[in-house]
């Protein structure tokens, strides 16, 4: 069974072809002949209503780690530590605000000025500060959609937050029919719950794929990757293409039993966002291991589709306030993430745990010590290692390497003397 | 005469710090053992509903972490090296057993670590009972009080189930008048030294206000009062020091010889973010009301004061601080920020564009709570006003 250069051939090109046509879209935004604009975060978001107004999703977010992945982020980060802010501050933050003093031009798009700044604050506080600071830099409108956290016994929000939630997406509204000068379109707002419906079925079929051994596909190196589309094409006939595609290839490779690498050894879940300025590097500590990643909690930042979660088009601002509230792990609890760890162990049958800290983001580092004893003792082999998503100054590539070839090495002992035994 | 009353005055902060220098929390635990059915709500920064507590029969204790009377010797392989040093003492003082008389813990919706701390002491101390408070950020909005109102209601059960007697009306009415007061003599702890810095240091305005961390608020009031009794007939010139106001400190606190390190390295200290929880409203909440959860979260939404934690759209926090640092004739703005705390690091970048716009002087600087070692930063501070006095 070897890696065939099929491997992800005719998904990487629609994916590369979708996301072009995007970012052609933000380019004509920019050039004030587009749609009109709307900033918002990654971690559950209401898309589905800017769609219905034809208002186009800009994700801050993407386009910071896009510039990781381009090698692009570092200058960006350092002409906004020059303004202030700090080393400490999230790299996500700096890159995007550096782009924008920049003049908003990337490899792959210019970035349009916002019509409206939209912080879906579901979990992140630095959501808050950064489009608090967006909002004084731009001086454009903004929103800040308040969602209460998940906080009770029950794992849910209680009505109370469901009620919050829901006047202000009524609000919401108000506004986006204030910046278009056009009434909601109830049907329209129908059409692109329908389509995210079937956008969320088909990536938790695709998300429930990885169950099997081999794993068809790597579901964090190939499912992060896959969250550009599920983000900036999620509500549009062009993202359900690019899921049934994505489905149809990886089940025929489920069914075929190919995998991503030659030989699947080790099946690990990985916890935490990617070091995006070295993704292919991190990728290949794991593939010289055979290990393959069978789940991750990083794809479940925008939402927890493979959980159960899908929406109503009949329902459609109600489910749209679920998915804010509940159905996301940004706005979930830190135990919360515990279980959903433990149930990836259990149902995607993995062998062992890698929590990736990253300093950029304490909604998912901090206390990642603590998880690491919790699943340790819990007879889990766990292995923690330190870089960063987007700032290229936190990846010691020598000091990973090691970590990670101990770490396995450890494990492959632990497995031969478990067999032996 | 007037020796034996700042004498006496001394004596007063010199309780007041030996109290908040120890991490046994004495008086809160003896307050507790002092009657059935009494309970202790510790409560982590920045803002903590107290009345609600207090109502209900607790005593809410302000947990501000470790300082540098504590090392962290379990906490630091729960949290990272790059999270801040009062997630950390926090959860030390439970692993070394010095929370085992508090009931219950309280956090908010702050920050993220402070956040995912609520969770990991949830997962370490099953027995005592951890809520979070998840404040509105739609300052101003009507439906915000709405939404409060409600999650007070919520916490408001949690706390009578410390202390098996959920918080009535006039209960609640009679906390609120109680910690009016409390917040209206800080009120004019704070007004006199700003008028009159030479007569109360920020060190002793410090330690006064923070001695209400841990001890009943009608004892607090009644330092509180005489204090202020005390204080008005200290005598003493104004000495030549630069008038600053401090931000950045609102939640893990400096060491109490920093904030003197700062005061001697030749400024007046005229306004501060210290210990905001304390002091958290323009104005008094009010107690003549129908619904004291609704006008408790009316005043948190309309009637608070700016802080790093809290968004609102509507007003730009760093324009604020350049006209609060104008109506305290401030000469310049000190920022004074924990190590790796976000909130304030990423405040620091529109204070530095809106003070230097508006040309107010100002200086950043870190700290740690556990530092113990302050020349450096009294040295950044001398040279900091040397500049402003011989400019």
């Amino acid at each position: 069974m070897a890696v065939t250069a099929e491997y992800q051939g005719r998904l990487h090109h629609l994916q590369k072809e979708l996301m072009a046509q995007y970012y052609r879209e933000l380019t004509e935004s920019s050039e004030g002949h587009g749609k009109k604009a709307a900033y918002l975060l990654i971690g559950g978001n209401p898309v589905e209503l800017l769609r219905a107004f034809d208002i186009l999703p800009v994700y801050p977010e993407v386009n910071a780690l896009q510039l990781a992945v381009k090698k692009q982020s570092l200058g960006h980060i350092q002409a906004a530590e020059g303004m202030g802010y700090s080393t400490d501050n999230c790299a996500y933050v700096k890159a995007d605000i550096g782009l924008y003093f920049s003049g908003r031009k990337t490899p792959f798009a210019t970035i349009p000025e916002p019509d409206l700044l939209l912080c879906n604050y579901v979990g992140c506080n630095v959501y808050l500060h950064w489009f608090d600071h967006l909002a004084q830099y731009t001086k454009r409108p903004a929103f800040h959609l308040d969602v209460p956290f998940i906080r009770t016994k029950s794992g849910g929000p209680t009505n109370d937050d469901f009620a919050y939630v829901m006047r202000q997406l009524r609000q919401l509204i108000e506004v986006c029919e204030g910046i278009t000068g056009r009434r909601l379109d109830e049907d329209k707002l129908r059409e692109a719950v329908t389509l995210s419906s079937k956008t969320g079925e088909l990536w938790s079929k695709i998300k429930h794929l990885t169950k099997r051994t081999p794993s068809p596909y790597d579901a964090y190196f190939d499912s992060v990757t896959m969250m550009a589309p599920l983000y900036c094409l999620r509500g549009t006939p062009a993202g359900v293409e690019f899921f049934e595609t994505a489905y149809a290839e990886y089940a025929a490779k489920a069914d075929a039993g190919e995998g991503p690498l030659a030989r699947e050894d080790v099946r690990f879940v990985i916890e935490g966002p990617p070091p995006w300025p070295y993704l292919r590097q991190f990728r290949d500590m794991f593939s010289r291991w055979n290990a393959v990643a069978v789940a991750s909690t990083y794809s479940t930042v925008g939402g927890l589709w493979e959980f159960g979660f899908v929406h109503d088009p009949d329902k459609p601002l109600e489910s749209i306030a679920e998915h804010l509230l509940r159905w996301n792990l940004t706005n979930r609890n830190f135990l919360q993430r515990y279980d959903q760890i433990e149930r990836y162990l259990e149902e995607w049958h993995a062998d062992a745990l890698v929590i990736h800290s990253v300093k950029s983001c304490r909604l998912f580092s901090a206390g990642q010590g603590d998880m690491r004893e919790y699943f340790t003792k819990r007879g889990v082999s766990t292995l923690l290692v330190e870089s960063d998503l987007e700032d290229p100054r936190y990846f010691s590539e020598a000091q990973m390497r090691n970590r990670i070839d101990a770490f396995f090495e450890s494990l492959a002992h632990r497995k031969l003397t478990h067999a032996q035994a | 005469m007037a020796l034996q009353l700042e004498s006496s005055f001394d004596q007063i902060v010199d309780r007041c710090v030996e109290s908040i220098e120890s991490l046994d929390f004495a008086e809160a635990k003896a307050w507790k053992r002092a009657s059935e059915g009494r309970a202790l709500a510790g409560c982590f920064p920045v803002y903590s509903p107290l009345e609600i507590f207090h109502a209900a029969g607790a005593l809410p204790v302000g947990l501000v972490g470790g300082g540098n009377r504590l090392e962290i010797a379990h906490a630091d392989s729960r949290f990272q090296s790059f999270i801040c040093s009062i997630v950390k003492s926090t959860l030390e003082l439970g692993m070394t057993g010095k929370l085992d008389d508090f009931d219950g813990l309280v956090f908010h919706s702050i920050c993220d670590p402070a956040r995912n701390l609520a969770s990991v002491y949830q997962r370490n101390f099953p027995d005592t009972k951890i809520e979070y408070i998840h404040f509105p950020q739609r300052i101003g909005a009507p439906d915000a009080v709405d939404y409060l109102a409600a999650e007070y209601a919520r916490i408001a059960l949690w706390a009578g189930e410390l202390t098996g007697r959920p918080p009535s009306a006039d209960d609640l009415r009679a906390s609120i008048e109680l910690y009016d007061a409390i917040r209206a003599r800080i009120r004019a702890l704070y007004a006199l030294r700003s008028e009159r810095p030479h007569l109360l240091s920020t060190r002793e305005l410090y330690a006064l206000v923070r001695y209400g961390h841990g001890v009943p608020p009608d004892v607090h009031l009644g330092v509180l009062d005489e204090a202020l009794a005390q204080v008005a007939q200290r005598g003493g010139k104004p000495k030549d020091r630069a008038r600053v106001v401090l931000i950045g400190s609102f939640c893990e606190q400096p060491p109490l010889d920093l904030i003197a390190s700062i005061e001697s390295a030749g400024c007046y200290i005229v306004d501060d973010d210290f210990l905001l929880g304390r002091r958290f409203f323009t104005e008094d909440v009010g107690a003549d009301c129908d619904q004291p959860l609704v006008r408790l979260a009316d005043a948190y939404v309309r009637r608070s004061v700016d802080s790093s934690v809290k968004h609102d759209l509507g007003h730009s926090k760093a324009e604020r601080l350049v006209e609060r640092a104008r109506a305290q004739r401030a000469d310049a703005v000190v920022v004074l920020t924990a190590k790796f705390c976000e909130p304030a690091l990423f405040d620091y970048a529109l204070y530095r564009k809106a003070l230097q716009e508006a040309h107010l002087p100002h200086v950043f600087l870190e700290f740690e709570e556990k530092m113990w070692l302050f020349d450096k930063i009294k040295s950044e501070i001398e040279t900091f006003v040397e500049s402003l006095l011989f400019a």
